[in-house]
């Protein structure tokens, strides 16, 4: 590889990068400032409407209110770790997104320009189980180093929903691999291509609902949403947070739930795929057009997805902590294990 | 005895029931349907609701033509539960002969009970429909007698309660 080569690929994911990890900051407060609208109009109120045209300015003049405040570190924290924990949180909610496709790929200038960071990664799924896993290390740390009880029940919780969680997902997603033959998001993306009933969600039902389930788990959002149970725990792990610290885990959490909003989108709903043959919109692999209406067809799934996420917030009523293990272990390990065993008995059977 | 319990319970639910999914979904369709209904929300600064006459709001002294009804008699900040009033008396030529020459509430400490207003034998004192009590400062909340008083015409709604509820 020459010096050339390598500075265009340099300028090329330094650019990239920087592109995405504004829009997911972007789009972290656009989901707050949605949150909050689909909270209101189910409580039939409306919502934030002051700051800005249809109060969308509300998110940054949230932030703007965070900065302000006064940054309190606890006596008896661990400080260093104290520190530590938001910024892990935020830095594993934004490194997923390094391995996710936005669009296919667009010629520039004889270069093959792939949409997303490093989409071809070959083990884009291992990565991103991985980095999310990592995540529950800055929630647990959280508790752990406030020094303080509820706290420290709350992290404690969170890895325990974590690791239970963790195990159906994975296990559901072996029916997918299984599937597609590969690890790679864009490989698994390829799979899906053609008319809409060529998505996963359609031969891998079950691994769907497990698969979503675990990822409320994961994003500990509501019905899940034991780690930060206001009434039992004060404010959970994040009870001793004020300013921008508490503000970076509101960022990871919400970042946390637009990666699993695209992760649902690439495993089941055919990612950036159209929901028809690309061949009718009559365009060439390559070009802008193409992109653009791939990245519209992935950006609506996974704006769906995560309104799906808000409208189960504000419907289900939280899960008891006994509930939650017994659903994660008795039933989702055991339907995925079964999944996973099926999944593989019919692709031997059928040669598929 | 809880076993016995848990299995009453597992016999009421169906197998449907317990797959936890089709209620859900049932659940998801019924706040659905909500955000499409109006919404309650009344736009607050702009539009503001008038209470009626039976409502406690900020309490205030009575000014008729002749000027204020309290005779001082100090019976209001006795009775008050919160100690916010506070009254002294001085001599006047008209015929009541006292009137208060320093009359202070402190909004702070007031808690709408209206024992003040229920107490006071002239109906000097009664309570207003002002609800947006507002101060920036502690000292801003002691209301002396210029924000107190309160034309009587604007207080007729109050008076023709307590004529008929008192
Ligand atoms: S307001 Fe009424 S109770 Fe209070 S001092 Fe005046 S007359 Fe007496
Ligand atoms: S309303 Fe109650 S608390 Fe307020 S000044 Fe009157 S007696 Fe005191």
């Amino acid at each position: 590889m020459n010096t050339a080569n390598i500075t265009w690929m340099l300028a090329e994911t330094g650019i990239k990068a920087f592109v995405i990890v504004n829009i997911i900051l972007v789009m972290a407060s656009a989901e707050v400032w949605l949150e909050r609208k689909v909270c209101a109009w189910i409580q039939k109120r409306n919502g934030p409407n002051r700051v800005g045209p249809f109060g969308l300015l509300q998110p940054f003049a949230d932030v703007v209110k965070l900065f302000m405040k006064e940054d309190i570190i606890p006596a008896a924290a661990s400080k260093n770790f104290h520190r530590l924990a938001p910024l892990l949180s935020l830095m594993m909610a934004v490194a997923v997104y390094a391995v996710i496709p936005y669009a296919n790929y667009v010629d520039v200038m004889g270069h093959r320009v792939y949409l997303g960071i490093a989409p071809n990664l070959n083990i884009g799924l291992l990565y991103i189980l991985a980095m999310t896993t990592l995540g529950v290390y800055g929630i647990t740390l959280a508790g752990w180093s406030s020094n303080n009880k509820y706290s420290l029940l709350g992290g404690l919780r969170s890895s325990a929903q974590m690791i239970s969680y963790e195990l159906s997902m994975g296990m559901a997603l072996i029916g997918v691999v299984l599937v597609s033959g590969t690890l790679c998001l864009n490989g698994v993306i390829d799979k899906q291509v053609g008319w809409f009933w060529h998505w996963n969600v359609f031969c891998q039902p079950i691994a769907f609902i497990i698969f979503t389930v675990a990822s409320f788990a994961e994003t500990n959002r509501a019905p899940f949403d034991l780690p930060e149970a206001e009434p039992e725990l004060v404010g959970g792990f994040n009870t001793e947070y004020s300013g921008m610290k508490f503000g970076m885990f509101f960022l990871a959490e919400y970042a946390n739930m637009a990666t699993a909003s695209c992760f649902i989108a690439i495993l089941f709903f055919g990612g950036w795929q159209l929901p028809f043959p690309q061949e009718m919109l009559g365009l060439k692999d390559g070009s802008v057009q193409l992109a653009l209406a791939q990245f519209s067809s992935f950006f609506i799934k996974m704006l769906l997805f995560i309104f799906f996420f808000i409208w189960v917030r504000w419907t289900v009523p939280r899960f008891r902590y006994d509930q939650l293990m017994s659903l994660g272990w008795k039933i989702l390990l055991p339907l995925s294990i079964l999944n996973a065993l099926f999944t593989a008995i019919a692709i031997i059977v059928f040669k598929l | 005895m809880s076993s016995e319990n848990k299995e009453k319970q597992s016999e009421r639910l169906s197998f449907w029931e317990k797959l936890y999914l089709p209620e859900i979904a049932r659940g998801l369709g019924i706040t659905f349907k909500q955000m499409f209904k109006p919404s309650f929300t009344r736009q607050y600064p702009e539009e503001r609701w008038e209470p009626t006459g039976s409502y406690r709001g900020r309490p205030v002294l009575v000014m008729e033509e002749s000027g204020e009804r309290c005779v001082a008699c100090g019976l209001c900040s006795r009775v008050c539960p919160a100690l916010a009033i506070e009254v002294q008396a001085a001599e006047t030529e008209k015929e009541k002969e006292r009137y208060p020459i320093k009359f202070e509430i402190n909004m702070i400490r007031c808690i709408y009970c209206a024992y003040c207003e229920e107490v006071c034998p002239e109906e000097a004192i009664v309570m207003s429909k002002d609800y947006d009590i507002i101060f920036t400062d502690p000292q801003e909340a002691v209301l002396g007698k210029e924000k107190l008083l309160v034309p009587i015409e604007k207080l007729q709604d109050r008076l023709e309660f307590l004529r008929q509820y008192k």
